[in-house]
């Protein structure tokens, strides 16, 4: 990468370590978001394995291994690991690959721009995400209350993370997101900057690829979606240290306050995570189809519908909170429309597909199961949205398989395809097509092995969160353990697939994918030069 | 722009910097000095970092400072950038309050048994709008017309004008800060003293900290403004700064009809 990077712009190009700690240049800074994002999903995806191990059958064996026979801290173990893995999946695996990652290497080149807006400031959104997992992944060890650690939730619920756990663990974690909150909160301004002022002559918003939508209609969820959330978790941790009463009823406050204030965000966050991946499989759906993508304007403006509408339908994460009953149906109802933008995307992919010459390579595959498996998330999630099902359902292992559907499924898969699509643009290397394949299937075998079997065992009401379970939900708890180790068997092949590659001797062609890869990236060498367009591309 | 090749756009390419990465070691030390703080007692870590910060601060902004001003960096296209980062920088600032809002408004319109079911709580004696309160919209509202005077002299080409305009901005911002400690100082409820304090004070005291921020950013225009930077036609440093006071101010609207007059019980009854 360095040597014909270096070839192309000879003189000055950073070197060394100062190349990527100080960088300036977005290609630089989204490669080390994609190696962040490899390295958070190894411990999130480490984690699971952990508690798919420990729930592989009844009784609690496992854990206490790892505790010093302890069974109360294997316990809280359990909850330290449903933690660190929601928290590292979501923002250190995710959404630094998909939007810091591919963000930052493929938007400026889609819309014909040199850089970033503010490439200095791209690189502290970068810088900060260590620091933000260094405190993560030291709350771990601190003391929580129960033991070491914050059994929490991703969701960080007081007064479970106030008066429950008294240690250090939870103020770590609490920082930890306010500098993960920063460094999206500056990155998303850095899209929207670029986005808005640096697309080239003749690239109209409406001509713009719609993988740079998506980041764009990400950036805006972010921007307006964290900052509540940084409020909240600062509540949290005044009530925790000075004695405020946010969420402290004896005080006057309310604890399901702070559950609106986190799913304000966190419901537009589950956008932010899909989102990218939607912009991202329509390039490799068209381009593998060897057609336009159906219904541009549409796809661009039902991911800016999702968007909109992702905003006012946070409380159906708590129906249980003792919401009235017209509040409950108004959430329902507005959370049922979300379905409308979301199967005009389904469609239009579908017809995308329809009468193309398509092509199974790898990315394609990723994207096609990519579409499959987000649609049952979708579907399930149609039957969650309803308040009466959900009261049901509420904090069963059915939410957990409709969220990993779509989000494990969803978008990992988008992201898998998306390091298939652009390896050879990224590395100017070849990936083995044929592991590549075989780590699809084993991984879509695999995933659909964890999670399809949970749907059964949340309708037979098995709650999540939960180190143990009656042995009448043995059978499927086993199927998923299995599935589980199986897809982690397959984080394995992607490993050698990524190894394999980097070491090929082939160098990819500017252009691999033919006459259906039409945006602007493969116009450029592979991998592209240091600075791109430094004669600006005009669009007609 | 040290480097050689030819560049035939007007964007800013900008050169390898250490401030980004300082500046996260930075954020790292102030968090783990939190941690020392809040668990043990211990200060020093929490200094460091904040110096660290500080420091990150002063030196990339002096770079952005230099580059608008001596190097030509900043060309109308890479102007018209910075107005969109900023713009949305302050919309972020607008959701973070939106947070401090929404706790008051869950609190005050829903008041609970634990207070009484009235809001203000029962046995709070809340500050009277009439008083200092309206003293401190008055002195930021003035605030926002010396700003603008402020810019307007700049434009003109009229430095005296814009210096003058500044300093007094600046004086009526400070003056604002000096009420409101004094107001904290007198104010009958401490800080943890249940729901109303929280609410009162984490969110008068978030627009606070703003005001200090935006006092010091006004600050170094006028340093720079005394240096004989800014031109009449390129002063987005500056005009940054005054949005970002019409923000700090237009919040304070907010807080004083929503906290102050609407949440002052019988204390907006005894105006003089």
């Amino acid at each position: 990468m360095t040597a014909a990077a270096d070839a192309h712009a000879a003189h000055g190009t950073p070197t060394g370590w100062r190349r990527w700690v100080l960088s300036t240049n977005h290609k630089d800074i989204g490669t080390m978001y994609l190696i962040f994002g490899f390295v958070g999903g190894l411990v999130g995806g480490a984690f699971s394995m952990l508690m798919r191990a420990e729930l592989m059958f009844p009784g609690v064996d496992f854990l206490p291994a790892m505790t010093g026979g302890d069974v109360d801290a294997a316990y809280h173990l359990f909850n330290v690991l449903i933690t660190g893995h929601g928290l590292l999946m979501v923002f250190f695996m995710i959404m630094p690959a998909l939007f810091g990652g591919f963000g930052n290497w493929f938007v400026p080149i889609m819309i014909g721009a040199p850089d970033m807006a503010f490439p200095r400031m791209n690189n502290i959104s970068f810088w900060l995400m260590p620091s933000s997992l260094i405190l993560l992944v030291l709350s771990v060890f601190m003391d929580g209350g129960a033991g070491p650690g914050a059994g929490t939730g991703w969701t960080v619920y007081a007064p479970l993370s106030t008066s429950g756990h008294p240690g250090p663990a939870v103020d770590l974690a609490i920082f930890s997101l306010h500098i993960a909150g920063v460094s999206s909160i500056l990155g998303s301004i850095n899209f929207i900057t670029t986005i808005f002022n640096m697309r080239a002559p003749g690239m109209t918003l409406h001509k713009m690829p719609l993988f740079a939508w998506s980041i764009l209609v990400t950036a805006f969820l972010l921007v307006l979606s964290l900052p509540v959330l940084a409020g909240a978790i600062t509540m949290l941790l005044t009530d925790r240290n000075f004695g405020t009463a946010f969420f402290d009823a004896a005080g006057g406050g309310d604890p399901v306050l702070y559950q609106h204030l986190f799913w304000f965000f966190g419901h537009p966050e589950v956008y932010i995570i899909i989102l990218p991946g939607f912009g991202l499989v329509s390039h490799v759906i068209s381009t593998f189809s060897r057609k336009p993508i159906f219904g541009y304007l549409g796809m661009a403006y039902a991911m800016v519908a999702i968007g909109v509408v992702g905003f006012v339908v946070w409380a159906h994460h708590m129906y249980t909170v003792g919401m009235d009953v017209d509040t409950k149906a108004y959430f329902t109802a507005a959370t049922m429309v979300i379905a409308v933008p979301t199967g005009v995307k389904i469609f239009s992919w579908i017809a995308t597909m329809w009468g193309g010459s398509i092509e199974f390579k790898a990315p394609m595959l990723f994207a096609v199961g990519m579409i499959f498996l987000f649609t049952i998330g979708g579907v399930t999630g149609v039957v969650l949205a309803n308040a009466g099902m959900d009261t049901s359902m509420h904090d069963t292992y059915y939410v957990v398989a409709h969220f990993h559907y779509t989000m494990s499924m969803g978008a990992l898969f988008s992201l898998y395809a998306g390091i298939y699509y652009w390896f050879g643009k990224m590395s100017g290397k070849v990936y083995p097509e044929f592991a590549a394949k075989v780590h699809f299937w084993v991984t879509f075998i695999g995933v659909n092995l964890i999670f399809f079997p949970q749907h059964f065992l949340g309708m037979a009401g098995m709650p999540r969160r939960y180190v143990d379970y009656p042995d009448a939900y043995a059978f499927w708890n086993y199927v998923s353990s299995l599935g589980a180790f199986l897809s982690g068997f397959g984080v394995l092949i992607f490993l050698y697939v990524i190894i394999k590659g980097l070491r090929s001797k082939e160098a990819c062609p500017d252009n691999p994918w033919g006459e259906g890869a039409t945006t602007l990236e493969w116009t450029l060498s592979s991998p592209p030069p240091f600075h791109q367009f430094e004669k600006l591309p005009r669009i007609k | 722009m040290a480097d050689a090749h030819a560049k035939d756009h007007d964007y800013h390419i900008i050169d390898p910097s250490p401030w980004p990465v300082l500046g996260s070691l930075g954020a790292l030390t102030m968090a783990l000095g939190g941690i020392f703080w809040m668990h043990y007692d211990m200060v020093a870590v929490f200094v460091v970092g904040t110096l660290l910060v500080l420091y990150t601060m002063y030196g990339w902004w002096s770079d952005v400072v230099n580059e608008g001003e001596h190097k030509g960096d900043h060309t109308p296209v890479v102007q018209l950038g910075l107005r969109y980062g900023m713009f949305m920088f302050i919309i972020s600032e607008v959701m973070f309050f939106f947070a401090w809002f929404w706790s008051y408004f869950n609190a005050s319109i829903f008041p609970t048994e634990a207070i009484g079911s009235v809001w203000p709580p029962e046995g709070v004696a809340t500050l009277d709008p009439w008083h200092l309160p309206l003293i401190n919209t008055l002195i930021l509202l003035l605030s926002g017309t010396t700003v603008t005077w402020a810019h307007h002299a700049l434009q003109e080409g009229n430095r005296k004008g814009f210096i003058q305009g500044l300093v007094l901005t600046i004086l009526l911002g400070a003056s604002f800060t000096g009420i409101q400690i004094y107001e904290y100082g007198h104010a009958t409820f401490g800080f943890a003293d249940g729901i109303y304090s929280s609410t009162f004070y984490m969110a008068t005291g978030f627009h606070g900290a703003h005001v200090l921020i935006g006092t010091i950013f006004l600050a170094i225009c006028l340093i720079r403004g005394l240096k004989g930077h800014f031109k009449p036609d390129h002063h987005f440093g500056f005009e940054a700064a005054a949005w970002y006071w019409h923000f700090v101010d237009v919040v304070w609207l907010f807080l004083f009809v929503s906290i102050y007059v609407l949440g002052a019980g019988d204390a907006a009854g005894v105006a003089h």
